[in-house]
């Protein structure tokens, strides 16, 4: 194998172009070296070449993110890197947008490792940390030795699959991601052990400190629901028989989307739950016990409704991850909108 | 109340004329075995079959894991109230055979039941890859509806654990352990001056293969009451659920509660270890608020310090665990609570579906949602035709290879909430 390829990613600033007068400046690519890929280079001791820098302006990225992104992105395909590198951005809140996402598009489009580096209030850590290796930088480029020599040992073990440290080891930022390992101790000794501490005052460290809680306040209720088109959307896990999309009756990855137009009441011949985290038995007998198609049939004939939606979306909460429900009610919430449904009423189980 | 705990080692479990230990090593007559689990008309058939530690051997789907006992001394028998009469168990002299158990397999009543390896990454999982498991599968008569063939399975393993537990009676065990806890007044005269904890034990009981009994009364419909810890070493407790078999509790885990064991551990010197309040997680909002309000007035009652407080299931269940976890803070009296976490494959996401910041001493047993490869194993015990569809499996999960990827949700015990396992999880 020859030496690693990298592509390296720059501010306006820092390729020499020019400050917040040129923070317009579009993509463009150079071969070789620019700015402090000298420092990069010279780090990597022969291991790596840097075969081009591609300089953006961070007003242009950050104003015109999706362009930017495209052309940044075909720019960076021609060298078939092995990695890539963006900035260090130290304190630099929009060059820490640019290089994060610039990364973070790296590694999902061209499937190759990308490493940044920031200062950690930085606020592109927050957005990238969990997807990105972020070396911790100081808050400014006056520390540019300091962040080579965290990134260029990061980074080789990145391209060659290596096991990757913590980030106390590593120097990068802590990413947020939880990860499971053997402690020596069993979890109930572990507990009764935390407990004496707590009684006795001492210090003992919690191993889940609690987020801060992600709480929805509820929008102002519909004035005249004789009008309203009501939408139906589930995490009960209630689909056409058979499960026609498959699924997933834990940790779901997808919702389904189904037509229930020519319904006037779910049955057990036609619909079933997906959900393996409640007991089915009485969903299955009767499917609008957890989907009431039927009473809102009731409520469409008696005019208390306006209508309901021809189409319900479903999936199953039970272990899906937060972050995926929040993706999958990101699309589908859109598309309700599209659809001028005014309200929905949303089933848990 | 005292129960001495008289463990008798078991290294192998073989086919014999008859059922009887010798040696270390449990012979098992499977003709009278099968005879007798076969006795309940709802059964079409059952087999018995061998899992030792080692062996290339898969057991799917999973429902209930138990630990053989027998009642040597004192009142009552094993599985009170469904196996024994209901008399109140946990003094005494109860026999265990230590180093084997009963594994309960056969269709699938739900989703949701487990997987056990006997080796490979799977068995460093689960804490049962290690024991000699006499494993019972069970075909349901045709047309058997869910909530009959769970409560069939689930009695037959029952049976069985009784059955082999008597081949113990007579026996001298290798190692006795006493546990003893005095009566309220008398154990605080005698540990003045310690701190007062007590140990509160939520039980799953949300609906079929959510259901745990006490006593065999369901726990759905219990208010929260008081136990003797020694209590659950003689069957007090029993599962009916393996729903994202990662973190319930088996059978073999309310006979080996590890918080009752570490709790004892140093009771007496570091506290005043008073006893187990049992409550429940059911599904209904004015339950939740009930159960956690009456487990918060006991635990006032009792005069408390402190409380280890564990946690079975998740995402609903997280909601009883924080209204506990908040009310009895708000009593001014300290808490820890064991739980798992839900994180996402990439443990980027939150980890529980509730939070509150007086849930400030937190163990836990990791991530359910982390993948695993399960290499082919040579045998199957039960089928594979459920693992793409078990809670933790997924569409693609079974590779033509016979290698199998799911969460560790779908291993049985992996991320359990008693504190049974050293997996845990830390931030990276």
């Amino acid at each position: 194998m020859g030496n690693i390829r990298v592509v390296h990613y720059l501010n306006q600033f820092f390729a020499g172009i020019g400050g917040e007068d040129r923070a317009d400046h579009r993509p463009e690519v150079r071969e070789g070296v620019v700015g402090p890929g000298m420092a990069i280079k010279a780090g990597f001791k022969g291991q790596a070449d840097i075969v081009a820098t591609v300089i953006c302006g961070d007003s242009y990225f950050g104003e015109n993110t999706d362009e930017a992104k495209a052309e940044i992105l075909e720019m960076i395909k021609k060298y078939e890197p092995d990695l890539l590198i963006a900035g260090p951005a130290f304190n630099a809140g929009r060059y820490g947008f640019a290089c994060g996402t610039v990364a973070d598009m790296v590694q999902k489009e061209l499937n190759i490792p990308a490493i940044t580096g920031m200062y950690e209030e930085n606020p592109g850590v927050e957005m990238f940390r969990k997807s990105v290796y972020i070396i911790s930088t100081k808050n400014s480029a006056a520390g540019m030795r300091d962040a080579v020599a965290k990134l260029v040992p990061l980074a080789l073990k990145l391209v060659r699959g290596e096991e990757i440290g913590s980030a106390e080891e590593e120097g990068y930022i802590e990413r947020g991601l939880r990860k499971n390992y053997f402690s020596d101790i069993r979890g109930s000794e572990r507990a009764v052990d935390m407990l004496v501490k707590k009684l006795k005052g001492e210090e003992y460290e919690t191993e889940y400190p609690m987020p801060a809680f992600d709480r929805v306040p509820p929008n102002p209720p519909i004035k005249d629901l004789s009008k309203a088109t009501i939408g139906l959307v589930t995490s009960g896990g209630i689909v056409p028989k058979g499960n026609p999309d498959h699924i997933e009756s834990s940790s779901a990855s997808k919702y389904g989307k189904y037509d229930i137009s020519a319904f006037d009441d779910l049955t057990a011949q036609t619909h079933e739950t997906a959900h393996g985290g409640y007991d089915p038995v009485y969903a299955n007998e009767d499917p609008d016990r957890v989907l009431p198609v039927d009473i809102l049939r009731d409520l469409e004939k008696e005019g208390i409704i306006g209508k309901l939606h021809g189409y319900f979306y479903t999936t199953v909460g039970n272990g899906t991850a937060v972050a995926s429900a929040k993706k999958f009610a990101e699309e589908f919430s859109q598309e309700l909108k599209a659809d001028g449904v005014d309200a929905v009423i949303l089933t848990s189980t | 109340m005292r129960l001495e705990l008289g463990h008798i080692f078991i290294k192998d479990i073989q086919f014999g004329e008859e059922t009887a230990v010798k040696d270390g090593i449990l012979y098992v007559n499977k003709d009278e075995l099968i005879k007798l689990v076969k006795e309940d008309d709802y059964l079409s058939r059952v087999d018995v079959e061998l899992a030792r530690p080692g062996e290339s051997i898969r057991i799917t789907p999973v429902k209930d894991v138990i630990e053989p006992r027998v009642k040597v001394e004192g009142p009552g028998g094993i599985f009170p109230g469904v196996m024994s009469k209901v008399t109140t168990v946990g003094s005494g002299k109860t026999n265990a055979l230590k180093g084997c158990a009963v594994v309960t397999t056969g269709k699938i009543v739900g989703f949701q039941e487990g997987i056990i390896d006997m080796t490979g990454p799977g068995a460093d999982y689960t804490p049962f890859s290690k024991l000699n498991n006499l494993v019972l599968v069970c075909e349901p008569r045709e047309g058997l509806k869910q909530h009959d063939h769970e409560r069939a399975v689930r009695l037959a393993g029952l049976k069985a654990a009784n059955y082999l537990g008597h081949a113990a009676k007579d026996l001298e065990p290798d190692k006795v352990e006493v546990y003893e806890t005095l009566p309220l007044i008398e154990g605080l005269e005698r540990y003045k001056g310690l701190p007062r904890v007590a140990y509160v034990q939520m039980l799953q009981s949300q609906g079929l293969l959510h259901d745990t009994y006490v006593y065999g009364v369901d726990a759905k419909q219990i208010v929260p009451t008081i136990l003797y810890p020694t209590e659950t070493m003689d069957g007090a407790i029993i599962s009916g659920n393996c729903v994202s078999a990662c973190d319930k509790n088996t059978t073999y885990h309310h006979q080996n509660n590890p918080v009752i064991e570490d709790l004892y551990a140093r009771h007496g010197k570091d506290f005043n270890f008073l006893g187990v309040i049992i409550t429940n997680e059911n599904v209904y909002l004015a339950d939740k608020e009930r159960s956690s309000d009456w487990t918060a007035k006991l635990v006032e009652y009792l005069s408390l310090d402190g409380v280890v407080i564990s946690q079975e299931g998740f995402g609903n269940p997280d909601t009883d665990l924080i209204m506990n976890c908040r009310k009895i803070e708000e009593k001014g009296i300290k808490t820890v609570i064991i739980t798992n976490e839900y994180a996402g494959r990439d443990g980027a996401s939150q980890s529980l579906a509730d939070a509150h910041v007086s849930a400030d001493a937190v163990v836990t047993g990791g991530n359910s949602n982390e993948v695993i490869v399960l290499p082919k194993m040579d045998k199957v015990i039960g089928s594979l035709d459920y693992v793409e569809t078990i809670a933790g499996g997924f569409d693609g999960g079974l590779s033509p290879d016979g290698s199998i990827t799911v969460e560790l949700q779908a291993i049985t015990g992996a991320t359990n909430e008693l504190g049974f396992n050293k997996l845990t999880t830390k931030m990276i």
